[in-house]
């Protein structure tokens, strides 16, 4: 399939992304605008403060913006009722490209305004002009050249950074490309990749040319205004029509995921049986990176997703692993409702654990069963892990003690990559997860884990108790999703996805029907 | 004297940079309303600082500067400007307006009506002796360098001042369009009757436009006087600038 056939495939759902793209792009350069030319306009007449305020544009700059998506998310502030920071979605992204935007604005407003020339300014002050009147009419038309260059240089930053705004539910181009990495999915990540540039590249030129009229001021200058006017109007219809779209979600259940396959996969199954079974509408909020999706439930945000228990016990609750998978269940469901007010309801069926993989070659050259055998001839070994796997209590440290392993190098990669480097022999060993499609795709073995050092990890829906007050349906919804799937049933699953390229939805709704839950 | 016939009048007036560095000293001198009194020196020698004393774009570390019977300390600063025309070293016309914006601006300052706006910036424009149809819509790029002081003057008469200031005003300008613009202006001056304040290190320019010269010399008045007086004094510095202007005349002439 050619990019090409990708964009003729999706037409809509493309087009859904490049606008929600868009109207972050709009939205946080806006405001960027809005704080960051009255601030760079304070720096001009109290310049003792330019020091702290652009030292402080200059460190958000280079804070990594997962790192700061993770940090806006816990923070909930409220303006009046309005919550206007905090939790997933559009708005703490928007937070966090606004930081990154106000530098250039606040930096080029400053130096803009500080070049006029002097005796431009001494003529407007010897005139009577007052500091409002000289700013007004004299120092901002002669900086709006300079302005508008800072304010090219953001929207460009910011339509690189909204990509990333995907993780937390933002939507966006972003979502194509964790699509496509997820599934090493060329194509996939390219169709997000290249109309993205292609924005900052529409925006850069657009931008460059009001810069370039403004400059050139005299007569292109009025007709610059009118363009800028007739801008301004068609940005504030398409911010208009975007509140509208997006104001209409309210009163259906939030359904959220993970971000990785298998979590989008389960997210669909609970979405379209609430869809059958319920008079409710889902909506889906999927692609909730690391904690997020359990950060967005306690919050409010969404209403349940799919969790394991062992990642409850150990990653969300911070308790000591357990190995009788009942044990853990009855563990968490207690700890969940009292601490939380959140119900684990039936067990899906299956356990997707941590899977140590070798390459199916070296399982059988060497004669490897287990993790013991693995860990005794791994002493020239590298090892490939996920972030994930390198922090939780459960991962890495734990698992190197109870096994003796000392690898010559251990490579911390996104999850998703870990596999293609397992194949691609730049790694010997990775932690994948044992109903991962990649596993059979890439003729990769997995080897027993013979001390029980991971925990059971059993999928269950987890669910908030005012939604299930709410949506008298859910329950029974949901108790009819109790065993459906075996740990075979959902490597299929999976690898119809990552393997096969199909569409999540259009797989999950063979799946219920051939159960026999949907029609 | 009659109070009333001086419209600027400096007291013991001195002027300090925050560093401690001195730019005028004890200065005293009356100008006198419709009078043209020119201001001579080299650069540095405190000329254009004595100007901003008059606006109030800075105030005097000692003595008094009074226009129209206040000192500038007690007036509004903004009012103040607005009485008063200013017209400066490197013109200051704004990029971004037209002519008849730039000329308009202390009107529009004041809240004139547009109409009325226009109608004085037309006029003025006649008065300057540009036409009003061609100039009105231009920009300052778009003119010579005499026309742009020609309108710099107009501007500054825009909103009928009775004291103009102009510092250095045809500095920039070569010395045929310089003896045009200062016959044009020559003559404006008798047409106008307005009190004003001229600032230049030309003593010829000094010699056609001042009714009175004030010579200054590192921040000190060394003569005040009319222009023959100037021509007679045995100061060294009066002597220097005399002699300038005899060798004009000497070159000058077709003898």
């Amino acid at each position: 399939m050619t990019l090409f056939d990708f964009f003729a495939n999706n037409r809509r759902e493309f087009v859904e992304l490049v606008a929600e793209h868009l109207f972050l792009v709009i939205m946080s350069t806006g405001i960027a605008v809005l704080i960051g030319v009255p601030l760079g306009i304070l720096l001009t007449r109290r310049p003792a403060l330019s020091k702290p305020i652009l030292g402080f544009a200059n460190i958000m700059q280079t804070v990594p913006s997962l790192a700061l998506f993770g940090f806006l998310i816990p923070l909930n502030i409220y303006l009046f009722q309005y919550k206007i920071v905090g939790g997933i979605g559009a708005r703490t992204a928007i937070v966090a490209l606004v930081l990154y935007s106000l530098l250039p604005i606040i930096r080029n407003t400053f130096t803009g305004i500080s070049n006029v020339d002097p005796a431009i300014r001494d003529a407007g002050r010897g005139m009577g002009m007052t500091d409002r009147q000289l700013l007004f009419q004299v120092e901002l038309p002669l900086a709006l050249a300079v302005i508008l260059a800072g304010v090219r240089v953001a929207t460009v930053i910011c339509v690189g950074t909204a990509t990333i705004a995907a993780a937390i539910d933002a939507g966006g181009l972003g979502r194509y490309i964790f699509r496509g990495l997820r599934a090493n999915d060329n194509i996939l990540i390219l169709a997000g990749a290249v109309p993205a540039a292609l924005i900052a590249l529409g925006a850069d030129l657009l931008l460059g040319y009001f810069e370039k009229t403004v400059q050139l001021g005299a007569g292109a200058h009025a007709k610059s205004k009118k363009l800028l006017w007739a801008a301004a109007l068609i940005v504030l219809l398409f911010l208009g029509g975007m509140y509208f779209l997006t104001g209409k979600n309210a009163g259906r259940i939030a359904v959220g995921s993970k971000d990785f396959t298998e979590q989008v996969i389960l997210g669909e199954i609970v979405a379209q049986t609430i869809e059958a079974k319920t008079a409710a509408q889902p909506e889906r909020r999927f692609d909730l990176g690391g904690n997020l999706a359990h950060d967005a439930l306690v919050g409010g945000e969404i209403d349940l997703y799919v969790e394991y228990t062992g990642t409850g016990l150990l990653a969300i609750l911070k308790e000591k692993p357990i190995a009788d998978p009942q044990e853990v269940y009855r563990r968490v469901q207690t700890e969940y409702a009292k601490r939380f007010g959140v119900e684990w309801t039936e067990p899906l069926g299956f356990n997707n654990t941590f899977a140590i993989l070798v390459r199916g070659d070296d399982a059988k050259k060497l004669k490897l069963k287990t993790v013991s055998d693995a860990a005794k001839v791994s002493a020239r070994w590298r090892a490939g892990f996920g972030q994930d796997f390198m922090s939780r209590a459960d991962g890495y440290p734990g698992f190197a003690k109870t096994y003796g392993f000392h690898f010559q190098e251990i490579r911390e990669m996104d999850l998703s990559l870990t596999y293609r480097a397992l194949a691609e022999q730049q790694v010997d060993l990775i932690a994948g997860n044992s109903t991962d499609g990649l596993i059979a795709r890439y003729g990769l073995t997995q080897l027993e884990d013979d001390r029980h050092y991971f925990p059971p990890y059993d999928a269950v829906p987890v669910v908030r108790h005012a939604a299930l007050e709410k949506y008298p349906g859910l329950r029974d919804a949901l108790k009819q999703l109790g065993g459906i799937l075996t740990v075979d049933e959902m490597r299929k699953l999976n690898y119809a996805v990552d393997g096969e390229k199909r569409q999540a939805k259009d797989v999950v709704r063979e799946f219920l029907n051939a159960k026999g839950l949907i029609r | 004297m009659d109070r009333d016939e001086i419209a600027i009048e400096f007291r013991d007036v001195s002027f300090a940079l925050s560093s401690g560095r001195t730019l005028l000293s004890h200065l005293n001198l009356q100008v006198d309303r419709g009078e043209t009194l020119v201001l001579l020196g080299r650069s540095g020698s405190g000329k254009t600082t004595t100007m901003r004393l008059i606006n109030r774009l800075i105030d005097p570390t000692a003595g008094e500067v009074i226009v129209n019977g206040k000192p500038t300390v007690d007036w509004d600063p903004i009012q103040l400007r607005r009485r008063i025309g200013y017209v400066i070293q490197e013109i200051g016309l704004f990029p971004h307006l037209t002519i008849e914006q730039n000329i308009g601006v202390v009107p529009r300052l004041e809240g004139w009506e547009p109409e009325r706006i226009r109608l004085r910036a037309r006029q003025l424009l006649t008065l300057i002796g540009l036409d009003a149809d061609r100039f009105a819509d231009r920009y300052p790029r778009e003119l010579s360098g005499g026309q742009r002081q020609r309108i710099g003057v107009a501007r500054a008469l825009a909103a009928d001042p009775p004291v103009i200031l102009l510092d250095e005003p045809f500095g920039a300008l070569d010395p045929i369009t310089r003896r045009d613009i200062q016959q044009e202006f020559k003559n404006l001056q008798q047409e106008l009757g307005k009190t004003m304040v001229f600032v230049t290190h030309d003593i010829a320019e000094a010699f056609v436009l001042g009714n009175r010269i004030g010579l200054l010399k590192d921040g000190e008045m060394v003569l005040l006087g009319a222009p023959a007086d100037l021509l007679e004094s045995n100061h060294p510095e009066a002597r220097a600038f005399a002699g300038c202007f005899n060798d004009g005349q000497a070159i000058g002439s077709p003898a």
